[in-house]
């Protein structure tokens, strides 16, 4: 093996597009971007929207913790005014991040940018729907805007009837743009399950797929499954509200249990949604950061595809005090338990990747370690409230608060932000600063730890979520929880910073700086317009030993004639 | 991509991302499929919440039903049956590249969707004219108990039952007896409880052969005043032999099938009559609205084919295009039966 020292010489920084154009810059002009079909620039068009939607929502959580910390400090009960804010704050909190965020983030951002890389094509199955799915969601987004100058919204994101039928603010404007949103989820979706069969290149089977590509073929299964009955569930509160027809309003003959049926219906798998891409990401940073082939690849790939088929069928353990009957209670309990298998499976698969492994704590290893840590409690505590007796006690308390943030923030926020640094030379062609990004990790970690540990404390001790007001016994946990958010809130601007930071001031990044093995890694920083000048090497997407790294350019070369004797060995 | 499989010798509809025509061809339509497949789940939470309210209140469901046309509901059928084969036709046609007669049967294709959006707007249009459209202004629309236009209501149970025990024309059977209901007592508005007894009479008008039935003036009276045995039944084939079921609710019986009219519902019923025609207009609707958008397809396709821009190598849009009519048309299949044929 011989180290090569002029790599640009030597042709082999990335297939570069002739003149060094990329992506981004081949074309100029804000409707070059607007018009656009390639999935990369669609990408980043719907990391700037869904980041912006992620400030807005995360400034009401910033909102309401303070609204608690207020309250926890001050001798008085809170005005009526104050707790229909707190109302507000906490419904538009979980609505815009729900809907517009944690839907989104990972496959419109990370699966746009890298899924057709990935398979070496040169775009998504269907680039004009791409964008039509990125025109629902400003669509969407455009309507949740309404709401925030039109009235609010207090219903909390799960629209519950009878009160979200009767509630004077703006719920059927919502309802509206949660209904918009729901096909840009669909379209992505579609797209991506088209792309996943017909696009792959040769040599490249299901098995032969990257693990980030079946954690997101299972989540468009959800999408395309489970979306379309949120989609019904919609029109029929917007024509409950407009037309009065009866269906959910009980004092027109309806059925108020039949709308948690229908929501969870679509809301369970959702929470699938957001933590399998998730997951996909996780095991990507896993092999690569481990040095090491993924451990239990078709455990992983299955149980994927199990988490998403399980996911449709747990949905009434929202419901254990709504009034079903208790054999369809123990049901649903003993079905949601048996999720918990396929989750541990994954668990102890990069647990056992990381097992003699070379561990390089790289921040989006530090990530993906961060993910296992929460993720564990999250599920855990999961399993706590599929048991009857204890969901019986604990429903409706902050220990559901804290756990579905242990899995929606703790897990998918911190995937997210790992599959962003992971991705992010490859999106942007420069380098983000190591030290100040493991500096946020840090206050992201404790600072999420602080916030919600404790409330799986208060929880435990009764204190009911969506409450404005509490007593005296309580005010410890919410000054405790307030402080955490801001240490967590700091830690995600400078993440922020570090990223807007690195465009301008960041290291020219190399082709393939973490010698990752996956095809968009074989392509250049940022990559061209039809990503590959050539088509890339189909190999095992595991087998790392043909990159070799280059000091001079800290990032890692492809050595061709390993790779061919790589590609012999894995063939005997 | 290699300099030889250059852009300038794709064939002309083949996109630069994919290989192959095969490849796009198989892409698309397998992304309708896919599509196809949210469809029938969104439809799925309309034939939920059909089955719960059927299951529910399965009179109120053999009670409303009678409002509806089963002959323009069957025409419809046939309507959209027939423009399934034009497009299936109409796709056998591209395939061959026979451009005038994949043209033609585009065109009957949507002249289809014309007739029955035609058939369904003359149906919509009689249950407005006898306030059975869904919201407020429903003629069975209750709020607390009592009916919000009790004027309209007695012309709307006028119309149901005369279909329900063996009316002909519905405006001609609607409206004569309507105008008997016009002689009943006058209801109190307010439906006290304590009208129920005086009012819970049940007159019978017997015209033409068919029954109608005075509705019990106290909507929110107890149940077992207003359960009274329905008088006696003529039918055209001159039944005389009313069964009584166990909740003491009186069966007509109609060529060979169990009928109801409105005083053979419970109180309590009655004041959910109005979500059989939510559930009605809500499916029929949504499925109207997919009907419009296949429309749109078609004539779209029209266009493009009247360009003869489809033939042999390039058929795509009219394949998937015609998968979705499809769809449409075995979503009716499925409404029909179930809003139109209740037994």
């Amino acid at each position: 093996m011989s180290v090569i020292h002029d790599p640009v010489k030597a042709g082999i920084h990335g297939g570069q597009a002739p003149g060094g154009t990329n992506y981004i810059n081949n074309s100029k002009g804000i409707l070059s971007w607007l018009l656009t079909v390639d999935h990369k620039r669609i990408g980043l068009m719907y990391m700037v929207c869904v980041l912006g939607a992620f400030l807005l929502g995360g400034s009401f959580a910033i909102m309401l913790r303070t609204m608690l910390f207020i309250r926890a400090a001050s001798e008085t009960p809170i005005s009526e005014g104050a707790q229909n804010m707190y109302n507000q704050a906490f419904t538009l909190h979980g609505a815009i991040l729900v809907f517009m965020f944690i839907i989104p983030a990972v496959p419109a951002i990370l699966g746009n940018m890298v899924l057709p890389l990935m398979l070496g094509a040169k775009d998504v199955a269907f680039p004009r729907l791409n964008l039509l799915s990125w025109y629902c969601w400003v669509g969407g987004a455009i309507f949740f805007m309404f709401v925030l100058i039109n009235g609010g919204l207090d219903t909390g994101w799960t629209f519950y009837t009878p009160y979200s039928s009767s509630t004077t603010t703006a719920a059927t404007t919502a309802t509206m743009g949660a209904f918009i949103l729901g096909f840009s989820s669909i379209l992505t979706g579609l797209n991506f399950i088209a792309t996943i069969h017909m696009l792959r290149p040769p040599g490249m089977g299901w098995f032969q797929m990257p693990l980030f590509l079946w954690a997101l073929y299972a989540t468009s299964v959800i999408q395309v499954l489970a979306t379309p009955v949120l989609a019904i569930t919609l029109l029929l509160l917007m024509a409950e509200r407009i037309l009065h027809v009866g269906i959910f309003d009980p004092a027109l003959g309806g059925d108020p249990v039949l709308f948690q049926h229908f929501f969870w219906f679509y809301s369970h798998p959702a929470v699938y949604i957001m933590v399998l891409p998730a997951m996909g990401i996780i095991s990507e940073l896993m092999s690569t950061f481990c040095r090491r082939h993924i451990f239990g690849y078709s455990f992983i790939a299955f149980s994927s595809v199990a988490i998403a088929l399980l996911g449709f069928l747990v949905w009434g353990h929202h419901m254990f005090t709504s009034g079903q009957s208790a054999m369809t209670n123990a049901v649903f309990s003993l079905i949601t338990f048996s999720v918990a298998i396929p989750s541990a499976i994954k668990v102890f698969n990069w647990l056992a990747t990381m097992y003699k492994g070379s561990i390089w704590l790289a921040t989006p290893m530090l990530y993906a370690l961060a993910f296992i840590w929460l993720f564990t409690i999250g599920g855990l505590t999961g399993v706590f409230l599929g048991a009857l007796s204890l969901d019986i006690m604990a429903h409706d308390t902050y220990f559901v608060v804290a756990h579905f943030h242990y899995v929606m923030v703790g897990s998918m926020l911190t995937a997210f932000i790992g599959g962003m640094y992971y991705w992010w030379p490859k999106m942007f062609g420069k380098m983000y600063s190591e030290p100040v990004a493991k500096v946020a990790w840090f206050l992201i970690f404790f600072g999420f730890n602080l916030t919600f540990f404790i409330q799986f404390i208060a929880g435990s001790k009764g204190m009911p979520r969506r409450y404005a007001d509490f007593v005296p016994e309580y005010a410890i946990y919410h000054e405790i929880s307030t402080i955490g958010s801001y240490v967590l809130a700091s830690g995600l601007f400078l993440v922020l910073f570090n990223w807007i930071h690195s465009l301008k001031y960041g290291r020219k990044a190399p082709q393939n700086p973490w010698g990752a093995n996956t095809l968009e890694w074989h392509t250049s920083s940022p990559p061209p317009t039809e990503n590959f000048v050539e088509d890339p090497p189909v190999s095992e997407p595991y087998v790392l030993g043909a990159w070799e790294y280059d000091a001079s350019i800290e990032g890692f070369v492809h050595n061709k004639e390993k790779a061919a004797k790589l590609a012999q060995m894995s063939h005997h | 991509m290699s300099s030889e499989h250059g852009h300038d010798n794709h064939p002309p509809h083949l996109a630069h991302h994919f290989e192959t025509p095969k490849q796009q061809f198989e892409s698309g339509k397998l992304g309708m499929w896919v599509f196809l497949a949210t469809e029938i789940l969104m439809f799925g939470g309309l034939f939920c919440a059909y089955s719960i309210y059927r299951g529910n209140h399965q009179d109120v469901f053999l009670y409303g039903y009678g409002a509806l046309n089963k002959y323009w509901g069957a025409t419809n059928t046939v309507v959209l049956l027939a423009s399934s084969l034009t497009m299936a036709w109409g796709v056998r046609a591209a395939q061959k590249g026979q451009q005038k007669l994949l043209l033609a049967m585009l065109i009957a294709t949507f002249m289809g969707g014309v007739g029955f959006m035609c058939i369904k707007t003359i149906e919509y249009k009689a249950k407005w004219d006898h306030g059975l459209f869904p919201g407020t202004m429903n003629a069975f629309y209750y709020k607390n108990g009592a009916p919000a236009y009790p004027d309209k209501i007695e012309h709307a149970i006028a119309y149901i039952d005369a279909h329900n025990t063996g009316g002909h024309a519905p405006a001609h059977g609607g409206e004569h007896l309507a105008d008997a209901h016009a002689e009943a007592p006058a209801h109190d508005e307010h439906a006290a409880p304590e009208a129920a007894s005086e009012a819970s009479e049940a007159h019978a008008e017997t015209a033409e052969g068919h029954t109608a039935v005075i509705i019990p003036a106290a909507f929110g009276a107890p149940a077992d005043v207003s359960l009274i045995p329905h008088p006696a039944v003529t039918t055209e084939t001159g039944l005389l032999d009313t069964a009584i079921d166990n909740a003491g609710v009186t069966v007509l019986p109609h060529a060979g099938h169990t009928q109801r009219v409105w005083a053979s519902l419970s109180p309590e019923e009655q004041g959910k009559v109005h979500i059989f025609f939510a559930i009605y207009f809500l499916m029929t609707g949504l499925h109207g609205l997919h009907v419009l958008i296949g429309m749109a397809v078609i004539l779209w396709l029209i266009i493009k084919a009247a360009k003869g821009t489809f033939g042999k190598e390039y058929f795509t849009p009219v394949d998937i295009g015609g998968l979705y009519w499809h769809l449409v048309d075995l979503i009716w299949i499925f409404l029909f039966p179930l809003l139109y044929l209740i037994h």
